[in-house]
């Protein structure tokens, strides 16, 4: 079960991606990107973290991608045009990406012993009820990373409203 | 049935489950609408449809077969995938919250329990994560028309669902911490103790955050006093204007199922769910499994509709918000106002102990 619900939503995470990259209308490529984020959502629950799958749904397909959607929309982005890609671009980029996909490769295939076999959860028990456990684990052992990260968001915040704000 | 395992048991009854609910829920849909024009009628002192059937009551079915008979137009230029995406994304996320509904008491066939389609631990969360991606078939439907004045409508109501889902999401955090789990069983349980008397809007003291939750709901559905972005009067029809027929209706239906969840959902977390008022003074009168498996399912039913008709009373007496009116209302006051009542609660659960 949990193989056939990887390899289903693990094709329709790749094939979301391959379109966001082949697409050429900006807001199908952002469409694509919210079909390879709600994929990844099921992948998460089916590996038990459930809490993490609904945060990915509410947070970055139903809030963040909005957002992207909305910019799109309102900038009014046509469709690209096709140009032929610069030499130079084509001369580093193929060779550049078989390297990665060899070193990925090799990496896998030397470590497959390990795969499928980690900790997964860490320092979380096994236990049924996944949201009390991460709240627990949030909230006592990483308090401190918690209060800065939203510290950030703040500034992150701030940071738009004063880049935004009319000059009088 | 006991020549198939178990799971081609919990198959069966998964499908005939979906299949059970999905129509009773696009009938209840329907009939909603003829719910509305009787009382909105009757609001406004006029009788509403009352030729077709005895007290309207075929108004639905004629509407529909008007509706999938219509032609359906598609403009010369929209974006024409986007453009059948978008109901399809609207009507599709409505529908789908039932699934993690209990709609009656806990009833076991075969170790299936028959009264829920799916028991997942973050049920509540689901149905947050559901209306969330449920704004793309505004967002979209806006657009793809081609049409400067359903794009701005789109957009108005787009920014108005996102803003007022934070208040609701916030308000619901409440019963959460009162229940100790986002599991919909869990918490319809939690106030099961006393009937009426501990449901979350009375003895869990979340009277405030049921009002914060019924007027996000409101909000969030684009009903009125909210309505700005589908008000005739304004922006032509909104984001649904160059829709027609069969996909006009999906949106309209869309709207009503919405309504519906939301009203499900303020069951389940404000008025003890499936359980009966009277909490378990009548436990051993007129308990048959049968009767013991009805009767839960009648009070939700009672609930949800009281809870409807709550909504159409708002609808015909309270005037339209004007837009910026609208959003200064959820940011600057049901957000804040939900923050406090997580911080009171949390602070008397943690004194209580």
């Amino acid at each position: 079960m949990q193989l056939a619900l990887f390899i289903l939503f693990g094709a329709l995470a790749l094939g979301g991606a391959l379109s966001l990259l082949f697409q050429r209308h900006p807001i199908h490529s952002a469409l694509s990107l919210v079909v390879v984020m709600m994929s990844l959502a099921v992948l998460y629950w089916s590996l038990g973290a459930e809490f993490l799958a609904a945060a990915q749904v509410i947070v970055y397909s139903g809030a963040i991608m909005v957002l992207f959607i909305f910019v799109i929309m309102l900038l009014n982005a046509g469709k690209e045009d096709r140009t032929r890609g610069s030499r130079a671009a084509y001369a580093v980029g193929f060779p550049g990406a078989a390297a990665i996909f060899c070193l990925l490769c090799f990496v896998f295939l030397s470590e497959r012993g390990a795969l499928g076999a980690s900790n997964i959860g860490g320092d979380l028990g096994n236990a049924v009820d996944n949201i009390a456990q991460v709240s627990a684990m949030l909230f006592t052992r990483q308090l401190l990373p918690f209060e800065v990260t939203s510290v950030l968001i703040l500034v992150a915040i701030l940071g738009a409203v004063v880049l935004a704000r009319k000059e009088q | 049935m006991s020549h198939l395992n178990n799971f081609e048991i919990f198959l069966l009854l998964s499908v005939l489950k979906v299949a059970v609910v999905l129509v009773i829920t696009l009938l209840g849909v329907a009939y909603t609408v003829l719910l509305e024009r009787k009382l909105l009628a009757r609001i406004q002192n006029r009788w509403g449809p009352c030729r077709v059937g005895h007290f309207g009551l075929l108004q639905p079915l004629v509407d529909g077969a008007k509706s999938f008979l219509k032609e359906d137009m598609n403009p010369l230029a929209v974006e024409r995938p986007l453009f059948i995406l978008a109901p399809i994304i609207a009507l599709g996320c409505a529908l789908i919250s039932v699934a993690v509904v209990p709609f009656g008491a806990v009833t076991r066939v075969d170790g299936v329990d028959l009264f829920q389609i799916a028991n997942v631990n973050i049920g509540l969360l689901v149905i947050l994560g559901i209306t969330s991606i449920g704004v793309y078939g505004i967002a979209l439907s806006g657009w793809s028309s081609n049409n400067k004045y359903s794009l701005l409508g789109s957009l108005r109501s787009t920014a108005q669902v996102v803003s007022y889902e934070l208040a609701l999401g916030l308000s619901l955090v409440g019963v959460v911490l009162r229940a100790q789990s986002l599991n919909l069983r869990v918490i319809v349980s939690s106030q099961s103790a006393h009937g009426a008397l501990s449901w979350n809007i009375f003895g869990g003291f979340q009277t405030v955050a049921f009002f914060i939750y019924l007027m996000a709901a409101y909000a969030e559905t684009n009903r009125a006093p909210f309505d700005l972005p589908e008000a005739e009067n304004e922006l032509v029809a909104g984001y649904h204007t160059e829709y027609s027929s069969m996909k006009f209706a999906m949106f309209f239906m869309a709207e009503y199922a919405n309504m519906i969840t939301v009203s499900c959902v303020a069951t389940l977390l404000f008025l003890g769910g499936a359980a009966s008022p009277f909490g378990h003074i009548f436990d051993g009168f007129l308990s048959t499994p049968v009767l013991n498996a009805i009767f839960p399912i009648c009070w939700f039913v009672a609930k949800v509709f009281a809870f409807l008709a709550l909504y159409i009373w708002v609808r015909g007496t309270l005037p339209r918000f004007r837009y910026d009116q609208l959003m200064g209302f959820g940011w600057k006051f049901l957000l804040p106002l939900a923050m406090a009542n997580i911080i009171v609660t949390s602070f008397v659960l943690a004194v209580r102990g």
